[in-house]
């Protein structure tokens, strides 16, 4: 069971060397057994999975299982699910059972998946670390001492210690690529309005995006599959077709070109995330690439930007937790006033405040031209740069991170610094691009992340580069010390 | 650059989000932190560039205004705070 990839599990339904409740209670044993070490969790439905399981092994047997039929995966505790808790990693929402699903929710339920509970994540997926949940931070499998990433650090733990083939995340300025990286997976953030946001707890509306992780490309192409298509429930999901994401895995990369960006490999990159990612480079010219040099000149302007877009986005989405219509109130409230202000003083955590008010700050009447109008134009400027560089290349390439996993409680106390563990992915979000994380080595033990970004609607061609180079290496198939 | 109390208590306010005065001190700091890390943006020359609010540049898309919810008050005020007979319950506004 351990380390099965969801390709294996397929497979191993559909030859019958086990059944979907056998995996499926294989899986609820090893979260019962070893989550405790690692906190991936916030909430198991064994019942619920169970029954999801048995239901999925008579639709195999009667021939109308779906593509991912019987196969138990994870969600990020930020997809409304009916009837269960619904957290988002913060106390403001410990007691709210979603009365509804999510699109991703019901698109997973509706290809077989099964789930097997809510993953832990940083509280309204704030944060770059599992350190802001309000259950506690997640431990990286591979060093227990070092945080997983974040904000979907739970999601990538929990699959890294093989306690789920795969699980759903969240990205908004790195949240999916960031841990996968981290943790020796392959996640891939889709194109801004590639997959419903309906029933995904929103941070910033004009970033989120939903996307799986697992360990393989392969893996990411099953789960998109069953994940991406036109929402109506959600209002900026993109009328795109979905293709084959399977079937096109072994689309041919001879003459595919790869720019590299210079502002990627700047000061600040660990020494031996380059030298990884120079000789994934190299893979990728065997495989008949042709890597070029390109610039990106407004890379410094990213994670400025999006520190004043994703707050001000955020504190309008977080005006809904008035403790009136769902979640906590706080107790005895004298009047209106002190019920707004102390049920969201004492509902959310340091992080998620501190973004509200530099959000409200950036929006705030004499302010908002500078600020709020501001980003918005440094973000067509970024946007700006990916369309040049794409006129000369198909895909762009460099490191997911600076660093590898970092020490728990190294940066908790200093936001800037975490900030800048996003430097590489943040402006991906900001363009709306599709991005994909890849293992590519190791350094100290770590995983290194290889970042590849793509053309709007192309996961495509990412989902082949990712997948092709993993036929050559074995850098995604390492199991970590801690794994099941 | 930092905030003053002032502007803090001002941020609170509008914020709805109440704030200890002992913790006003760490926050303006922190603020102010993200403030001066921003800052870069200003040197920018951005006058001819429009906004951008939507990546794709898309606009909301509209449906026909007919009404296709059902009524599921009662399934959404299960999870509510306090309600009574289908209201939801606050302290009393207007005396």
């Amino acid at each position: 069971m351990p380390n099965h990839t969801v390709a294996d599990i397929l497979r191993g339904l559909e030859a019958k060397t086990f059944s979907s409740a056998e995996i499926t209670q294989q899986y609820l044993d090893a979260i019962v057994a070893h989550d405790p070490r690692y906190n991936s969790y916030i909430t198991v439905t064994a019942d619920a999975a169970l029954t999801q399981a048995r239901n999925a092994d008579q639709a195999r047997q009667n021939g109308t299982g779906g593509l991912l039929c019987g196969v138990p995966i994870a969600h990020k505790d930020i997809f409304c699910t009916e009837g269960v808790r619904t957290s988002c990693a913060s106390k403001m929402l410990d007691n709210f059972i979603a009365p509804y699903n999510a699109t991703v929710v019901s698109n997973m339920a509706q290809a077989g998946a099964v789930t097997l509970g809510k993953t832990n994540m940083d509280e309204f997926a704030m944060g770059s670390s599992n350190e802001t949940s309000f259950y506690g931070a997640v431990r990286n499998p591979w060093n227990t001492d070092c945080v997983p990433g974040g904000s979907s650090g739970g999601s990538a733990a929990a699959i890294a210690a093989g306690l789920a083939p795969a699980a759903t995340g969240t990205d908004t300025g790195g949240s999916i690529r960031q841990p996968a990286a981290l943790c020796g997976l392959t996640g891939l953030k889709p194109s801004y309005g590639r997959v419903s946001r309906y029933g995904m707890i929103a941070f910033a509306s004009s970033l989120d995006q939903a996307g799986p992780m697992a360990k393989t490309a392969e893996d990411n192409a099953l789960l998109l599959q069953a994940m991406a298509g036109f929402d109506p429930l959600d209002s900026t999901s993109m009328q795109q077709a979905v293709p084959d994401y399977v079937g096109g895995l072994n689309k041919d990369l001879k003459g595919l070109k790869i720019g590299v960006p210079k502002e990627y490999f700047s000061e600040g990159l660990d020494p031996a995330i380059g030298a990884a990612v120079e000789s994934a480079l190299d893979e990728y010219r065997k495989l008949g690439a042709e890597i070029k040099a390109i610039s990106l000149p407004h890379t410094h302007l990213a994670v400025p930007c999006y520190y004043i877009i994703a707050p001000a986005e955020a504190s309008a989405n977080l005006s809904r937790f008035d403790g009136v219509r769902y979640g906590y109130r706080c107790e005895n409230p004298r009047d209106l006033d002190d019920l707004y202000t102390r049920t969201r003083a004492e509902g959310f955590g340091a992080e998620v405040k501190r973004r509200i008010l530099i959000g409200t700050y950036a929006l705030s009447s004499g302010f908002y031209d500078a600020y709020y109008r501001k980003a918005q134009q440094i973000r067509r400027l970024i946007k700006q740069d990916f369309d040049e560089a794409f006129k000369e290349v198909d895909m762009i390439a460099g490191p997911t991170t600076p660093n590898p996993a970092f020490a728990l409680g190294e940066k908790v106390s200093d936001p800037l610094t975490m900030y800048l563990e996003d430097i590489y992915t943040i402006a991906v979000n900001l363009a709306g691009l599709p991005a994909i994380s890849l293992p590519v080595g190791f350094t100290q033990g770590k995983p290194i992340g290889l970042q590849l970004i793509g053309r709007d609607f192309d996961e495509a061609s990412l989902l082949a580069a990712a997948h092709q180079y993993q036929q050559r290496s074995d850098w995604h198939s390492h199991v970590a010390p801690g794994s099941v | 650059m930092s905030l003053d109390q002032n502007e803090i208590s001002k941020l609170a306010r509008l914020a709805r989000i109440s704030v200890a005065d002992s913790e006003t001190e760490e926050l303006s700091q922190r603020i102010g932190d993200i403030l001066n890390m921003v800052d870069v943006m200003q040197a920018v020359d951005t006058k001819n560039v429009v906004a951008m609010a939507n990546p794709h540049d898309a606009v909301q898309r509209l449906r026909a205004d007919i009404v296709t919810e059902d009524d599921q008050r009662e399934h959404f005020q299960a999870i509510a705070p306090k309600t009574e007979d289908g209201l939801y319950l606050v302290p009393q506004v207007i005396e």
